[in-house]
């Protein structure tokens, strides 16, 4: 029963990487890089907190980290795709700001209780022996598997998919046929917002039901580094996020299997993992150049 | 995507005039915001902004404590914006920093005893050289692995709290400490003592003072800098002209993270006086804006860092006497960035109204014929 327990820890861990990631994946798709996922975790996390707590309603506290989150990635937007400010630069920005928007906005929140997503338990599935976990989870996972889905299905499968994909790999070619290279970007920024909002307000209600000043500790740069290492793709994108939540919860288990390893040591690990898998994944530079999308980061001015 | 009612038009030339006014620009737009935040938060906006942006200085304690807060944010600035000024991202300034700490801590604990007068020096090399070390992992990986710079460098500052972390829990507690995760206080011979009495700001000040000097002769006089000026501006002529890249990469980061490692052994050797596992309030990330809001010019850096140390000040200030919250710093930090990254775009565009832009007089055939 030990390993289901393990199994079960992993895919909550690994739930909100996957909304960042996958929301991340679509803007980088898009042919724009934006550093701000951390931020907008942390904003999603204490506006799903702060007003799941206040109404009672966890989907109205998702509801508004959706909300908050976009505006934020709004604000990206507007400032990289219509303004052509640095992409680096701002995404960092964003970051920072979301750090201290969410500290102080969070301020009167910190050690308050809320009841955190409840799991759904499947009829007759649920009580299944060991296969049963898989029927318990709450909703929000069941969420990430069908976005993995639906992004799968809306990048390979849709005309707005390919148009999307196009504009990433040369936004003056997707121009030139009259693609709306700039709108395409909007919402794909936008959505990614919305994503890191879910990911974030899940750190919040459901992996740890709380808010804790910097909770995300490092979870939007993760899955920044996920995006990488999943060399774009989604699939990808789902396996590492499964990958990073085992590490982060070996590091809960390893005590539990008698290993006299410093808590501080066992810490570091998914951080440490992130910079493994970069390494592997980056050691040949042709795997990037074959993947990335080739306009990732540019700014895009239309002279016409 | 938004329907502006003016239109953006490329400039001849990047304005001179708005590379200096945006970041003015910028602050004043933190103001009103701040005036904004503050009356939301059931306050008279002017006596708040006074409290937070006048009175922390209005007394020679103050002034000290502004320019003690200015050092690490100057030292880590100094150091990122070469590395920026070269497209290369050192964002781990915070983990630099904490080794440096570590590093010069270590020498300052263990070995004050043999080293005597010369201690201070040698903790303070060492400090600089954990940072350089640090830094040299991110640059590492990407001059062999082509890893990002940015993530690495970043994950970086995650693993040095919790190395800290690690060794104030374990064998350099204070054995007399109470069991508080925090060392033994520096002997005197490691410290850096208070410029004058009735200030805390120490002699680090005055290095990061040279430091911006030498920075600035080392960007503008030296043929490293012009190479790294080159390939920030120009990444394709850089490689053209046979400038290495990694070399590059290797100054930026190796330069940032010295600069960024001096920073945290001046905080633990001068106001702290033992390590602590927390050394900095957030000092590596702030200096990013630091430096782009000091245009990764010297001069500008040591100007911008001692806004943002204001800003520290401030949040403190209104903390005490209004009882507002701190965290109103960090809110005014990401803003003051946003704002200027905002303003920046008039250095390369300007304004125009949303006409139809004048049709240029195509030559008329009658001309060409006669």
């Amino acid at each position: 029963m030990h390993l289901v327990a393990i199994f079960v820890s992993t895919v909550i861990a690994a739930t909100p990487l996957i909304y960042a990631a996958l929301g991340e994946l679509v803007v980088e798709r898009s042919g724009v890089l934006n550093l701000g996922v951390e931020g907008m975790m942390l904003v999603g996390a204490v506006t799903g907190f702060a007003v799941g707590h206040m109404t009672g309603s966890l989907l109205l506290g998702y509801a508004a980290a959706i909300v908050a989150a976009t505006l934020l990635s709004l604000l990206f937007a507007f400032l990289t795709l219509t303004m052509q400010a640095n992409q680096v630069a701002t995404g960092l920005a964003l970051t920072l700001f979301g750090i201290g928007l969410s500290a102080f906005a969070g301020r009167n929140f910190a050690g308050l209780p809320i009841d955190g997503v409840e799991a759904i338990h499947v009829p007759v599935l649920s009580s299944l022996p060991v296969a049963g976990a898989l029927f318990r989870f709450d909703w929000l996972v069941y969420g990430s598997i069908a976005l993995y889905f639906g992004v799968e299905f809306f990048l390979r499968r849709t005309r707005a998919g390919l148009r999307l994909r196009a504009i990433g790999e040369s936004p003056s070619a997707a121009h030139a046929l009259g693609q709306p290279v700039i709108r395409t970007r909007y919402l794909a920024v936008m959505f990614g917002g919305a994503m890191s909002g879910i990911a974030g307000a899940y750190l919040s209600t459901a992996l740890t039901p709380m808010w804790v000043e910097n909770m995300s500790s490092g979870r939007g740069w993760i899955a920044l580094a996920l995006v990488v290492f999943a060399t774009w793709k989604p699939l990808r994108v789902l396996l590492g996020a499964y990958l990073f939540g085992g590490v982060t919860v070996m590091q809960l288990h390893a005590q539990g299997f008698g290993l006299e390893v410093p808590s501080e040591i066992l810490s570091m690990l998914p951080y440490v993992a992130t910079i493994v898998v970069l390494v592997i994944i980056c050691r040949d530079p042709k795997t990037i150049l074959l993947n990335q999308p080739a306009s990732l980061g540019r700014s895009f001015h239309a002279d016409t | 995507m938004v329907d502006l009612p003016f239109r953006l038009e490329k400039r001849p030339a990047p304005s001179r005039a708005m590379r200096i006014g945006s970041p003015l620009i910028a602050a004043a737009a933190m103001l009103v915001t701040g005036s904004i935040v503050f009356a939301a938060l059931g306050q008279n906006p002017l006596n708040a902004l006074y409290l937070f942006f006048v009175d922390p200085v209005m007394s020679m304690y103050g002034i000290g404590e502004l320019l003690l807060k200015a050092t690490p944010l100057m030292l880590c600035a100094l150091g990122l914006a070469i590395g920026f000024r070269a497209n290369v991202w050192n964002i781990g300034a915070e983990g630099q920093l904490t080794v440096g700490a570590i590093a010069g801590g270590g020498v300052a604990l263990f070995c004050s005893d043999s080293l005597g007068v010369m201690t201070l020096p040698a903790v303070l090399v060492a400090g600089a050289i954990g940072g350089m070390a640090w830094a040299a992992i991110p640059a590492f990986l990407r001059t062999r692995f082509h890893t990002s710079e940015i993530l690495v460098s970043l994950m970086l500052v995650y693993i040095a709290q919790l190395w800290l972390s690690y060794l104030l829990h374990g064998s350099w507690r204070d054995p007399e400490g109470f069991n508080f995760p925090q060392s033994k206080a520096f002997v005197d011979n490691a410290l850096l003592m208070p410029l004058l009495d009735g200030v805390r700001v120490t002699g680090a000040f005055i290095i990061a003072l040279v430091l911006a000097g030498l920075s600035w002769l080392f960007a503008s006089k030296t043929f490293a800098g012009y190479r790294m000026l080159v390939a920030g501006l120009a990444p394709a002529a850089a490689a053209y002209a046979g400038f290495s890249e990694k070399k590059n990469i290797w100054l930026a980061l190796l330069i940032g993270g010295g600069a960024a490692g001096l920073a945290g052994i001046c905080e633990v050797v001068g106001p702290i006086g033992r390590l602590q596992p927390s050394i900095s309030p957030g000092y590596g990330f702030a200096a990013i804006i630091v430096a782009f809001v000091g245009r990764l010019h010297p001069l500008g850096i040591v100007l911008a860092s001692l806004l943002m140390s204001l800003l520290y000040l401030g949040g403190e200030s209104v903390q005490l006497s209004l009882q507002l919250p701190s965290a109103v710093t960090g809110l005014f930090q990401g803003a003051l960035l946003f704002y200027l990254l905002a303003a920046d775009l008039f250095v390369g565009y300007r304004l125009r109204a949303a006409r139809r832009p004048a049709k240029i007089a195509a030559p008329q055939p009658e001309a060409a014929s006669s």
